[in-house]
């Protein structure tokens, strides 16, 4: 049967994130971006929803039925409404947490999924994106060599989230042997690993991202996330697709929502902007993408919760939001006009944070 | 119910023998009728009678045992309106052209069932409901001086006391299978006029004027740039005579300030813009799949999740024809399932509406232009899909007009307000 309504569970928790984004995270949102971090009290805060560990059945000692991609779609739009910065920096453990439920061994389970659990997130995240434009996640330069019982990583990563005293990095890198992309737990203070100064961006001023080197890194073998086997990366990158696309949902309807205000509070020639269709229209147009991006995330959400393949849903549903995103916070700007050039308003902040998108391959999972 | 996209059970099996029609009669006859005009789909309209004749009888069947207290009254349409896109795309993505020909009560049905009288719906849909020849219906509402502007239409009905009979003078425009309802069956239609010109919207009434009353005539039928099987008919009324009880709800104009007659024609617009969102899809479809195939054929496969850098051109514009028409998809599914819910679905089905328009247009258009020399050739029919899309952008209120729909309900705006 197809249904566009949230389970009464679901509503609780979109009801709980919305009330977050609203109290907590909105009225520090622009300093923070500004001081390139969240305090540390929103961050706890956040924490304590339980997004994550509601999301991680019971079985593997969570608090929720079975992982949902779309309940975590649902959660992530709301939180990016509140700020992407946010968003990213609260949800770093899942970079860690959905790999490890999806295709971890029970060894792995056994040794890292307490950690999700923790009344503070944990010290963990992920290390995918490399320094190139040309990047493909699929044609990795960092590269895992396997040897007698343990791999030796080399490589570059960047846009690694939290990197700096995390405990647990998975790293992601080309395994040439077997000819496939594999994950790998590694310690954030193994011999070999180097994380670098802060990185500089365009926009997510508010999440600290790290370079992160890799030179002969060594890994024992039972470190290999999914162990033998190994992982089903593609699976993972639409795990990853959908989280950022739900993400790029929350960002636009933000910057929609404020349009929508100010253009009906903006007085020229005598009315409200709003009033004239050349105003009116563009805002039309993006509230039809706000919602189309957010029934596409969360149609490849739902395959995903049935076990089906959909790496043509998550591919299609996440390019359309990364231009969507963009679009709709560049409108939210233009209704603005001057102001919205301005620092003191949000919208900037949401357009610099809207093109990141495009970048973000691997930056969240669902 | 959770959020779901499972199509259920009976929509795929109802698919399969759409997509057999779709295939088997639609395509092969799709080019005929497209270069001679005005000729009928005899074929597709001998198959689908008998199918629209037994759901309208079982329908009426199931008003009457209401009407004789036998099982509480089903409101509003007797088909799923999420049945209705699912068979709407499958019969386009067949030939749009011939789609629109479908013997039914369709759009006068919609209105008839949505305000008529169980007496009226007895007395008007019967017809649909029995016997060997096809009939249609059809709505009037477009005249030569009222596109968009529906609230200034001009023909009247005025009632003439003494014979108890409305007399309807005007012209009306653009009527989808006037002529086959009114001149190639004993069908009817339901035509838009005002009772006081002076009341504006609130003077707006629907009037049912069945085959083979007189006065009425079917002036032309229009030559077109695509859906060419479709009957677009002119439709002139000179004095023509219909019983008072044609009349589709009350016939008080009880407030000049209210709008309740034009409220209700754009409540059934509600219903139909959805439908149209998806027969608009079915048409992109066709043109994405057949580009998809050629494509193939010459080793051009698309890859999913592939970085920019790694795609040609070609892909990329093929990956963004499928996501935007993903897109317009999953806005029109939201916009029918909201209808069998029971909700309301004035915003979601203009936002369907217009961005299934704009996407089907620019997908086939796109379409062609990716097959070359080829896809410029009237031996395929991608440029008649082309041609066909186009319309989607227009009928049913065009791209324009729903934007401000949209507009007016996310700025909370009145007509007045938003202009």
């Amino acid at each position: 049967m197809i249904s566009f309504t949230p389970t009464e569970e679901q509503q609780m928790l979109i009801d709980a994130v919305r009330r977050y984004s609203a109290n907590e995270v909105r009225p520090v949102a622009h300093d923070s971006d500004e001081n390139c971090g969240f305090p540390d009290k929103v961050i706890q805060t956040g924490w304590a929803l339980g997004i994550l560990p509601g999301n991680i059945p019971e079985a593997l000692g969570g608090f929720g039925d079975a992982h949902s991609a779309v309940t975590g779609a649902l959660a992530y739009e709301e939180l990016a409404y509140g700020d992407l910065s946010l968003a990213l920096h609260l949800m770093t453990p899942a970079l860690v947490a959905v790999p490890l439920m999806l295709d971890g061994t029970p060894d792995q389970r056994a040794e890292f999924m307490d950690l999700f659990l923790d009344e503070t997130p944990p010290p963990v995240t992920a290390a995918l994106i490399e320094p190139r434009i040309n990047f493909d996640p699929v044609r990795l330069q960092t590269t895992a060599a396997a040897e007698n019982g343990h791999f030796r990583l080399n490589g570059r990563k960047v846009y690694v989230p939290l990197a700096e005293g995390a405990e647990w990095i998975l790293i992601y890198a080309w395994n040439a042997g077997a000819e496939r992309v594999d994950a790998f737990f590694v310690r954030g203070d193994a011999p070999g690993l180097a994380v670098g100064p802060r990185e500089r961006l365009m926009g997510v001023r508010a999440l600290p991202t790290y370079p992160v080197t890799l030179e002969d890194v060594r890994v024992e073998a039972a470190y290999r996330l999914g162990g033998e086997a190994g992982a089903d990366f593609a699976r993972l990158m639409a795990h990853s697709r959908v989280a950022l696309a739900a993400l790029a949902v929350g960002v636009m309807r933000g910057a929609l929502d404020y349009a929508i205000d100010y253009a009906k509070q903006r007085e020229q020639f005598g009315a409200p902007i709003a009033t004239r269709q050349a105003i009116a229209f563009m805002l039309a147009e993006c509230a039809i993408e706000v919602d189309a991006a957010r029934l596409m995330a969360w149609e490849a959400a739902w395959k995903l919760d049935q076990g089906q393949d959909a790496t043509r849903e998550s591919a299609l549903a996440k390019t359309y939001a990364d231009q969507a995103a963009v679009m709709v916070a560049d409108s939210a700007v233009q209704t603005l006009g001057g102001y919205g050039y301005m620092r003191e308003y949000p919208v900037e902040r949401w357009l610099r944070n809207a093109r990141g998108f495009a970048a973000f391959d691997g930056l969240a999972m669902v | 119910m959770p959020i779901s996209f499972e199509i259920p059970e009976r929509i795929q099996q109802n698919l399969q023998m759409t997509e057999a029609l779709a295939t088997g009669i639609m395509r092969p006859e799709a080019r005929a009728l497209d270069e001679n005009e005005h000729q009928r789909p005899e074929t597709f309209v001998k198959m689908t009678w008998p199918v629209n004749r037994e759901q309208q009888k079982r329908a009426l069947d199931r008003l009457a045992r209401g009407a004789a207290g036998e099982a509480p009254r089903r409101e509003g349409p007797g088909i799923r309106m999420l049945d209705m896109i699912y068979t709407f795309e499958m019969l386009s993505w067949g030939d749009v052209g011939q789609m629109l020909c479908m013997p039914t009560a369709l759009l006068a049905g919609a209105a008839i069932e949505a305000v008529g009288t169980p007496e009226q719906q007895e007395r008007f849909l019967r017809r649909y409901a029995e016997g060997d020849a096809p009939v249609w219906g059809a709505m009037a509402m477009t005249e030569p001086g009222a596109g968009s502007d529906t609230s200034a239409i001009q023909t009247t009905a005025v009632l003439d006391e003494a014979t108890n009979e409305w007399v309807l003078n005007g012209e009306k425009i653009f009527c989808t299978n006037g002529k086959l309802a009114l001149d190639e069956s004993n069908g009817l239609v339901v035509v838009w006029a005002t009772v006081d010109r002076s009341a504006g919207r609130a003077g707006m009434k629907p009037f049912v004027v069945e085959a083979g009353t007189p006065g009425v005539t079917v002036e032309k039928v229009e030559i077109k740039h695509g859906i060419r099987a479709s009957d677009t008919a002119s439709i002139v009324f000179r004095d023509a005579r219909i019983p008072y009880d044609n009349i589709l709800g009350s016939p008080e104009v009880r407030q000049r300030d209210t709008t309740e007659g034009f409220k209700g024609a754009m409540a059934t617009f509600d219903a139909s813009r959805p439908l149209i969102a998806a027969s608009a899809i079915g048409v992109g479809r066709a043109a994405l799949e057949f580009v998809k195939e050629k494509l193939a054929a010459e080793g051009i496969t698309i890859p999913y999740g592939a970085p920019v850098h790694a795609l040609t051109a070609v892909q990329r514009d093929v990956l963004e024809m499928e996501a935007q028409l993903k897109a317009a998809w999953l806005l029109t599914l939201r916009a029918a399932s909201l209808v069998d819910h029971g909700q309301t679905n004035n915003l979601e089905a203009s936002m369907a509406k217009t961005k299934a328009g704009k996407v089907v247009t620019w997908v086939t258009q796109k379409a062609v232009e990716i097959l070359g020399p080829l896809g410029y050739s009237r031996e395929w029919l991608v440029e008649k899909w082309m041609r066909d899309a186009k319309i989607n952008d227009i009928y049913e209120g065009t791209g324009q007009i729903n934007t401000l729909i949209v507009a007016r309900r996310i700025l909370g705006y009145s007509g007045r307000e938003l202009r």
